[in-house]
């Protein structure tokens, strides 16, 4: 009995500064300093003055800090054609994001809606080859989309000539790359919704057709109240990707409509004049900020647009 | 209607008129238009353009005068060409081995109930949130020679130290591998994450049981068991390598020289700046054949075994 | 008697694979027929069938005198109850009891009447204005059954509504479907796998497997007098036990191996001679007693015993067989005694080895 009362008792003791716990967060926090680096560099730079830019390095934090950059950035760097700053492209990519985000969601989640729930003879088919297209290079099929676009605004003409209006531009407007958006778009927002509606329970769908609901009836008073989430995610994955993108705002675009990371590479990689690499810098944070104001706003939701997306494809 | 007398047998009286097949369903089929559209104009459609006109001599408008192979044997023999081909072959195996070994690599440390894994995600992932272009822009402004990490490290008294990937031509493709890495690893780990922590807990309890150490069993258990997660991994990586464009033209422009072009910038320099069609439909029928040359195995084990199955 | 439901020729296809093979089944108005079967028997396809969810292959499926066969679900006059409830989230109670009527354009005081008479009958007047997700799982499946009430059909279909129950829910609502039914007398129509409900509910089982419905009976019919040896297997608890033998004599006599059983009082057919045939017997139709009587019992040994509380389970070895044997509970049995088991002929039945059909 005296040995029993004797032996270790109670809870194990456990230490918070074990050796493989100092090298688990050693190395985290080592890495984490160096993801988070990029991120304090244009910050610093940004509020540096040139002077003082020189003087330093890339890390030194700013001494006397100055918005100035900010606001040159903003509006009055050149880009080689026009010296109006970002605030142009800025404006720009809000423009072509809004009806590229409503166009392609839109599309999208009744077509998802459509393979999960209603399937019909070739729509597997389909949607096996929209997901082996998600993988074909933009490059392929970039200059053919030209021509296409080009024949869409042809072929509207017809009809607004006739209806006295004016010849129908496609290719290098707004539209030509709302269309491209919603297009490049569909892979991975149909396979999202797709899954979505799977993933919910085949009986409901069921009660609603014996309630009498159609399609149409079934998609707005069922199905989309229930989706709500995956709009969320769709959404933060549509407005960071659109907003990132830059080959596609070449291509498709004039430069009067760059979007803001076109512009924001011309400004900074333009060889004309003087670097100036605090509003160079200024100007990448600016681009920077809407998707990383989303990306720290969702947090989970973007995390979860990514995995899903991803991991059932 | 009125005396369907049950008792006589049913005949073929039909209550309603039996819908045409093509008209069935028809609502899921209007509203699949756009997809079907897509698939038939722009995925078959536009590839087969591509591929058809990059036989011709196309220069500045694509015109159908066929000449065989002559494009492809043009393209192989311009130094640029090989050069991207090069690039990207060191740039793919070293991105793709180091995003698969670091991001498997914090996943696991992140799935070690670690406290604030929140803020250490949160961390590792903003560059995906981020366009290539303000990463290639903030990485050619760390590693400038003269205000940059060459700089910094000089001033801590290794005067000597000399580190410019963005105007050196051997070492240009690592200063780019650096910042894909930086902005792609974060994907990696949380689908790694995913991975591991769709799998069963009582895997844990019996390698405890039986005395495998932790990381013994992640080598040896964990990486067996979230296979498909890293093969959908390695897709996604993979196509994005091959399409890598914007961080180059951001970072570098394929500069010094052409010592980082890669085969997107080849392509697009022929197709709308040199005024050479065929030559850039030529160059990206090449990055189709890449990919399909990933892709076939997979599609094939994923799916051809499923079907089998 | 005009019927309510007539299935005729049903055969359905999932591509090469015949999921249910040119069947026919009529139901009489106000019965109840429960779909009795294994998974994968095909008795949740057939539901689905009748309910025009699914579409069929060939064959033909009248409810009320119409030729529904290619009717959409909401034009069949049908009410459904799905296995998960199917109550829709995001809407109240009220919102999913009214939400057919409201597609039907149904003016909106005839909508209140039929919804407030089926809370009534139901008894989920306080619920009405609560989320699905707020009730408990029994309250949840009266609720989804209010859903077909409120369609003020002729016909009800059940997809196992009581499988997702604990077991006290699961019997106090198998009760209050059997009422509900007594009070409309509507035409229902139940899949289950549980034979427990198949046997409390039904007017007539139709017990399926492989797309084919192997017996379509009352319970009692279909418990005493199994058409086949797959239903004789799948109904009851413990299973029939069966006996492996031959019969002689002019069909006179069961042999297995050493042991005769006399055939006098046979409940069936003609036996005739048969050189593989199969004896079955209910666990509750033997008895166990210390001596043989020729003709009429099989020597066995006791393995284990099982009390079950209002009754005990014995295992005995006869010859080859295992056998399970009800007895009382008092009756306590050590293991490796001999006994004798007697056999009333009356309830047995006898299967051809070759067809597995009763004789």
């Amino acid at each position: 009995m005296a040995e029993m009362i004797a032996g270790p008792r109670g809870p194990k003791p456990r230490r918070a500064f074990s050796t493989p716990n100092i090298v688990l967060y050693g190395t985290l926090i080592v890495v984490a300093a160096y993801y988070a680096l990029p991120l304090y560099v244009m910050i610093v730079t940004s509020l540096k003055t040139m002077p003082e830019i020189r003087l330093g390095n890339v890390f030194s934090p700013p001494v006397e800090i100055t918005f100035e950059p900010w606001v040159k950035a903003w509006s009055s760097a050149c880009t080689g054609i026009n010296c109006d700053g970002l605030s142009r492209g800025f404006w720009n990519s809000v423009w072509i994001l809004i009806p590229s985000v409503i166009l392609s969601i839109a599309i999208s989640s009744v077509n998802g809606y459509a393979l999960a729930n209603w399937k019909y003879r070739g729509s597997e088919f389909f949607f096996a080859v929209l997901m082996i297209g998600a993988f074909i290079p933009y490059q392929v099929m970039l200059y053919p989309i030209v021509l296409v676009l080009k024949n869409i605004g042809d072929f509207l003409s017809i009809f607004s000539l006739a209806m006295g209006m004016g010849k129908v531009q496609v290719y290098g407007t707004l539209s030509g790359l709302v269309i491209v958006h919603t297009i490049f778009g569909m892979p991975i927002l149909t396979l999202l919704f797709r899954n979505y509606f799977s993933a919910l329970p085949e009986e409901l769908f069921k009660a609603a057709r014996v309630d009498g609901a159609g399609f149409w009836g079934i998609f707005f008073k069922i199905m989309l109240p229930m989706a709500l989430p995956i709009f969320v995610v769709a959404m933060i994955l549509q407005v960071t990707g659109i907003w990132n993108d830059f080959l596609f705002g070449v291509i498709y675009t004039k430069p009067e409509i760059y979007p803001m990371t076109v512009q924001l590479n011309n400004i900074v990689n333009s060889v004309q004049g003087v670097k100036e690499y605090n509003v160079n810098m200024a100007a990448t944070l600016l681009t920077g900020l809407v998707p990383l104001t989303i990306y720290f706003i969702s947090g989970k939701l973007f995390v979860r647009g990514i995995a899903a997306g991803a991991v059932k494809g | 209607m009125a005396d369907a007398g049950m008792t006589k047998p049913l005949t073929d009286r039909r209550a309603a008129v039996r819908p045409v097949r093509a008209w069935r369903n028809m609502n899921a089929k209007v509203a699949s238009i756009p997809m079907v559209a897509t698939v038939l104009v722009i995925f078959i459609g536009c590839s087969l353009w591509t591929v058809l006109y990059s036989f011709t001599d196309s220069k500045l408008l694509p015109r159908e005068r066929f000449v065989g192979l002559e494009q492809y044997e043009r393209l192989w023999g311009t130094d640029r060409w090989l050069v991207s081909i090069g690039n990207l072959a060191v740039f793919g195996v070293l991105s793709m081995v180091f995003s698969l070994v670091i991001g498997f690599t914090l996943a696991a440390m992140l799935d070690r109930k670690i406290r604030f894994e929140n803020a250490f995600r949160t961390i590792f992932l903003y560059p995906f949130a981020l366009s290539f272009i303000v990463t290639g822009l903030v990485w050619q402004w760390i590693l400038n020679p003269t205000y940059g990490v060459q700089k910094v490290v000089r001033d801590l008294g290794w005067t000597s130290f000399s580190f410019d990937p963005l105007y050196t031509d051997s070492i240009v493709i690592y200063g780019i591998l650096i910042a894909a890495l930086w902005q792609g690893t974060g994907l990696v780990m949380c689908l790694m994450l995913a991975g591991i922590r769709g799998i069963d807990e009582d895997i844990w309890k019996a390698s405890r049981v039986e005395g495998i150490s932790v990381w013994k069993t992640y080598i040896v258990i964990i990486i067996p068991m979230i296979r498909p997660v890293i093969v959908t991994a390695v897709v996604i990586i993979a196509a994005g390598i091959v399409k890598v464009y914007d961080l180059v033209v951001a970072q570098t422009s394929g500069g010094p020289g052409n010592a980082s072009q890669m085969p997107a910038l080849y392509v697009m320099d022929k197709m709308f700046k040199d005024q050479n069609l065929a030559q850039g439909f030529a160059a990206s029928t090449m990055m189709l054949v890449t990919v399909a040359i990933v892709l076939i195995p997979w599609a094939y084990l994923e799916f051809g075994g499923k079907r089998r199955g | 008697m005009q019927h309510s439901i007539s299935v005729r020729d049903l055969t359905l296809k999932f591509g090469a694979q015949a999921v249910l093979k040119t069947l026919n089944l009529d139901v009489a108005e106000g019965e109840f027929i429960v779909l009795l079967g294994p998974s994968g028997c095909g008795k949740s396809t057939l539901l689905n069938c009748l309910a025009g969810l699914l579409d069929i292959t060939d064959g033909q499926i009248w409810i009320k005198g119409q030729n529904v066969t290619w009717a959409e679900p909401s034009e069949r006059g049908i009410g459904m109850v799905f296995q998960s409830y199917a109550l829709y989230p995001q809407m109240t109670v009220r919102g999913n009891l009214s939400f057919g009527l409201k597609n039907a354009r149904m003016p909106k005081d005839e909508i209140d009447k039929r919804v407030a008479r089926a809370a009534e009958i139901l008894q989920i007047q306080p619920l009405l204005d609560r989320k699905p997700g707020a009730l408990s799982g029994g309250q949840r499946q009266r609720v989804a059954i209010g859903r077909a009430l409120v369609r003020d059909v002729d016909v009800f279909l059940f997809d196992e509504p009581l499988s997702n129950l604990d077991a006290k829910l699961r019997s106090e609502l198998r009760v209050e479907i059997k009422r509900l039914h007594s009070r409309l007398n509507n035409t229902m129509v139940y899949v289950t796998h549980d034979q427990i409900e198949a046997l409390t509910l039904a007017d007539r089982i139709a017990v399926m497997r492989g797309g084919i419905i192997q017996q379509l009976d009352a319970p009692q019919t279909i418990y005493n007098r199994p058409a086949n040896l797959f239903v004789a297997g799948f109904i009851g608890s413990p299973s029939m036990n069966f006996l492996h033998g031959r019969t002689v004599d002019g069909g006179r006599t069961y042999r297995i191996g050493e042991v005769s059983l006399d055939l006098a009082g046979y409940d069936g057919g003609a036996v005739m001679e048969r050189d593989k045939a199969i004896l079955g017997l209910r666990p509750e139709h033997l008895t166990i007693q210390d001596h043989a009587e020729p003709g009429r019992t099989i020597p066995a040994v006791v393995e284990i015993d099982e009390p079950m509380g209002a009754d005990s389970l014995v295992w005995l070895k006869a010859g080859e067989a295992q056998m399970s044997v009800r007895v009382p509970v008092e009756d306590r049995l050590e293991k490796g005694r001999a006994v004798h088991l007697q056999v009333d002929m009356t309830k047995a039945s006898i299967f051809d080895a070759v067809s597995e059909q009763r004789v």
